[in-house]
C-alpha cells in the first residue's frame, strides 16, 4: 500500500482524526468562514490576539470538509500559533505545503489551502492586513 | 453503421473494444470509468465520422454554393433529422443545436421567460435538479418578479407530487421544470404526471433530459413535454453540442435568444427581422462537426438498442447496490433499483468523498465526487458531497467489483 501511504502519511491521518484546535473561540478577535465551491467543504476560523493585539494567542477551527482539508487546518492552528497576525498574512503557501508533506493534484491543492486562505480573511477583516491575492482558485472565495 | 453488438446479442465487453479509453492502464490497473453521468466516453465510430467530415466536407453551411459547403449542410441538417427521430419530434425545424443542456434551458429561461413571467407567477423546479434547471430559473425569476418554488423530495429521493397543490397557492403558476432522470441519485422521474398537472395549471414543461436521453427511448409526444433538452457529450457524443426540443407554437412566438450572423432574415439600420425555425435560435456558425458526431453517436446508440441500454444499466445499478451493501458503513442514497437509472450515489461512513475518490484513483477506478452540481439537493440528504458511481452500456461487472474491492481499501487506509 505504499501509494496510499504517500498521499495518506500517518501524520495527516492523525490530524484528521484527532484535530488540534479544534473548535470555536465565543469572543473571537477575528473570524471568518471559508467555503470551497468545488466540493462543498466549510472552514471556520477563529482567531485570540495577546496583550499586544498583534499576536497571535489562539487558533481554532470548525467545520467539515475531507482529510486534507481538515488536517491541512489542524496543522496549520499549531503552525500559525504565537507569530504576528502581519506575518502569517504574507504567509508562504510552501511552508504550509512542506508541513502537509504530500503530492497535491491542483483539486486537492484547493483542499488544502482552504484553511490558510480562510485565515488571512479573518485576518485582513480585524486587522486590514493583506488579502491572499493569487491563491489557485480561492478568487471565489465567499467572504462572510 | 458497423457496431460490434446489437440489441439481440447485448454484450458490454464486445461495446467496450469500440472504445479506445479503455485500451490504456491508470496507475498500472485497468480503467474502472464509473463516471458516465458526468461525460460518457467515446465510440471510434464516432470519431472517425467527425474525422472523414473534416477531411472530406467540411465547409461553412446554408450558404455556399460550392460542393463542399452542400455536403457540410447536409451533414447538419442530416443531424437534425437524428436528434428530431431520437426523442420523436414532430418536425425537424424544432430541433435547435445549442452548446449543451444548461445553454438549452436558458434559451427557455431567457427567451420564453423574460416575456411571459412577472409579478405573481410562479414557476417550480425540484429539489433534485441540477444547476442547470435551478439556476437559469432563479435568475429569470429574479430578473421578472416571478417566484421559484421547489417541490420536495420523500424520504426514498423521489419527487411529492402529493405537494403540488399547495405550491400552486396564491399565483400562477407559469412553468414547471424538471429532469426526467437524476444526476444525483438516479431517480426517474414520473413525467407524464408532472405534465399532466403543469398544463392543467395553464403552465409549460421543461424537461432536463441530460441525463435520460443517453440511456432510456424518450418521445416527446408522449412526455407531452413542451421543451426537452439533451446534451450530445453525455451520449457518446461529442463535448459543445446538445439540443433542445420546443413546440413549434411556442418557438415561433418566441423572441430570439443570441443574436447575430444567420439567425437573421434581413438587416436594415432600422430593423432586423428573424429567420425561419430553427435558424432565429441558431446565431453564428453552427457546431458543424459536432453535429455530425451526435449523428453518428446516436446512430451507434441505436444500432445497440436504447432499451438494450436500459436494462444493461438497471441490471448494474441492482448488482451495484447489491455489493456495496455488503460492506461496512455505507449510506446509499436514492430510491430502489426498480426506479432508478444506473447511478449509485453512497457515502463512507467517517470518509470525505474526495479522500474516497483519490484512494480509488489510485486504483484504476474512476468515480465523481462531491455535489455534482446539485447542491439543493445535498442539502436536503443533509451532506456536503456523495460518491457517486454511474453506469453506462461500456459498463462490465467487472469494474464495480473493482470498485467494491478498491472501497475495502479505502477503508483499510482509514482505519
Amino acid at each position: 500500500m505504499n501509494e496510499f501511504d504517500q498521499m495518506y502519511r500517518e501524520v495527516i491521518l492523525d490530524h484528521y482524526k484527532n484535530p488540534r484546535g479544534h473548535g470555536t473561540l465565543d469572543d473571537a478577535d477575528a473570524q471568518a468562514d471559508g467555503q470551497n465551491p468545488l466540493c462543498g467543504d466549510e472552514v471556520s476560523i477563529y482567531v485570540a490576539f495577546g496583550d499586544d493585539g498583534e499576536t497571535i494567542d489562539e487558533v481554532k477551527f470548525s467545520g467539515r470538509g475531507c482529510a486534507i482539508s481538515q488536517a491541512a487546518t489542524s496543522m496549520l492552528t499549531e503552525m500559525v500559533q504565537g507569530r504576528k497576525a502581519t506575518d502569517v498574512a504574507t504567509l508562504d503557501k510552501d511552508e504550509l505545503l512542506e508541513e502537509i508533506g504530500i503530492p497535491l493534484t491542483p483539486v486537492r491543492l484547493k483542499c488544502a489551502m482552504l484553511g490558510l486562505t480562510t485565515l488571512k480573511v479573518a485576518l485582513h477583516k480585524a486587522k486590514g492586513t493583506p488579502l491572499p491575492s493569487g491563491l489557485a482558485g480561492f478568487d471565489d472565495l465567499e467572504l462572510s | 453503421m458497423a457496431v460490434t453488438a446489437d440489441s439481440k446479442t447485448f454484450n458490454a465487453h464486445a461495446i467496450r473494444a469500440d472504445f479506445p479509453i479503455f485500451e490504456q492502464l491508470i496507475h498500472g490497473k485497468p480503467l474502472a470509468f464509473l463516471d458516465s453521468a458526468a461525460s460518457s466516453q467515446k465510440p471510434r465510430q464516432m470519431m472517425e465520422a467527425m474525422t472523414t467530415f473534416y477531411e472530406t466536407s467540411y465547409a461553412n453551411v446554408h450558404r455556399g454554393v460550392y460542393v463542399l459547403a452542400e455536403r457540410a449542410t447536409a451533414a447538419l441538417e442530416g443531424s437534425r433529422e437524428k436528434v428530431r427521430a431520437l426523442v420523436n419530434a414532430p418536425d425537424a425545424r424544432e430541433i435547435i443545436f445549442v452548446r449543451n443542456a444548461t445553454e438549452a434551458i436558458n434559451l427557455v429561461a431567457y427567451a420564453w421567460g423574460m416575456s411571459n413571467l412577472g409579478p405573481g407567477d410562479i414557476v417550480i423546479v425540484s429539489e433534485l435538479e441540477h444547476h442547470s434547471n435551478f439556476v437559469p430559473w432563479q435568475y429569470v425569476a429574479g430578473r421578472t418578479g416571478a417566484q421559484m418554488r421547489m417541490l420536495p423530495l420523500t424520504e426514498e429521493g423521489e419527487l411529492d407530487l402529493s405537494a403540488l397543490d399547495a405550491l400552486a397557492a396564491g399565483g400562477n403558476v407559469k412553468v414547471v421544470a424538471t429532469n426526467q432522470v437524476s444526476n444525483s441519485i438516479g431517480t426517474i422521474n414520473p413525467i407524464e404526471k408532472l405534465v399532466a398537472w403543469a398544463h392543467e395549471h395553464g403552465a409549460i414543461f421543461v424537461c432536463d433530459a441530460a441525463q435520460s436521453a443517453p440511456h432510456l427511448a424518450i418521445d416527446v409526444q408522449a412526455l407531452g413535454v413542451d421543451f426537452l433538452a439533451i446534451s450530445g457529450h453525455k451520449l457518446c457524443g461529442p463535448s459543445g453540442i446538445g439540443a433542445l426540443w420546443g413546440r413549434g407554437e411556442l418557438l415561433l412566438a418566441m423572441e430570439p435568444f443570441l443574436t447575430g450572423g444567420h439567425m437573421i432574415s434581413s438587416v436594415r439600420l432600422e430593423k432586423t427581422t428573424w429567420g425561419e425555425l430553427p435558424h432565429k435560435f441558431e446565431a453564428g456558425t453552427a457546431p458543424m462537426a459536432e453535429a455530425v458526431g451526435l449523428a453518428a453517436a446516436i446512430d451507434y446508440l441505436q444500432a445497440v438498442g436504447l432499451d438494450a441500454i436500459a436494462a444493461h444499466e438497471h441490471e448494474l445499478a441492482e448488482y451495484a447496490l447489491g455489493r456495496l451493501g455488503e460492506l461496512p458503513g455505507i449510506t446509499l442514497y436514492g430510491p430502489p433499483a426498480d426506479r432508478r437509472a444506473g447511478i449509485v450515489s453512497f457515502n463512507v461512513e467517517g470518509i470525505h468523498p474526495h479522500d474516497v475518490a483519490q484512494i480509488l484513483d489510485m486504483q484504476g477506478v474512476a468515480i465523481r465526487a462531491g455535489h455534482h452540481c446539485c447542491q439543493p439537493l445535498m442539502q436536503k440528504l443533509g451532506v456536503a458531497a456523495t460518491n457517486r458511481a454511474s453506469f453506462y452500456l461500456y459498463t462490465v461487472r467487472e469494474e464495480i467489483d473493482q470498485l467494491v474491492e478498491g472501497l475495502h481499501t479505502v477503508q483499510k487506509v482509514f482505519a
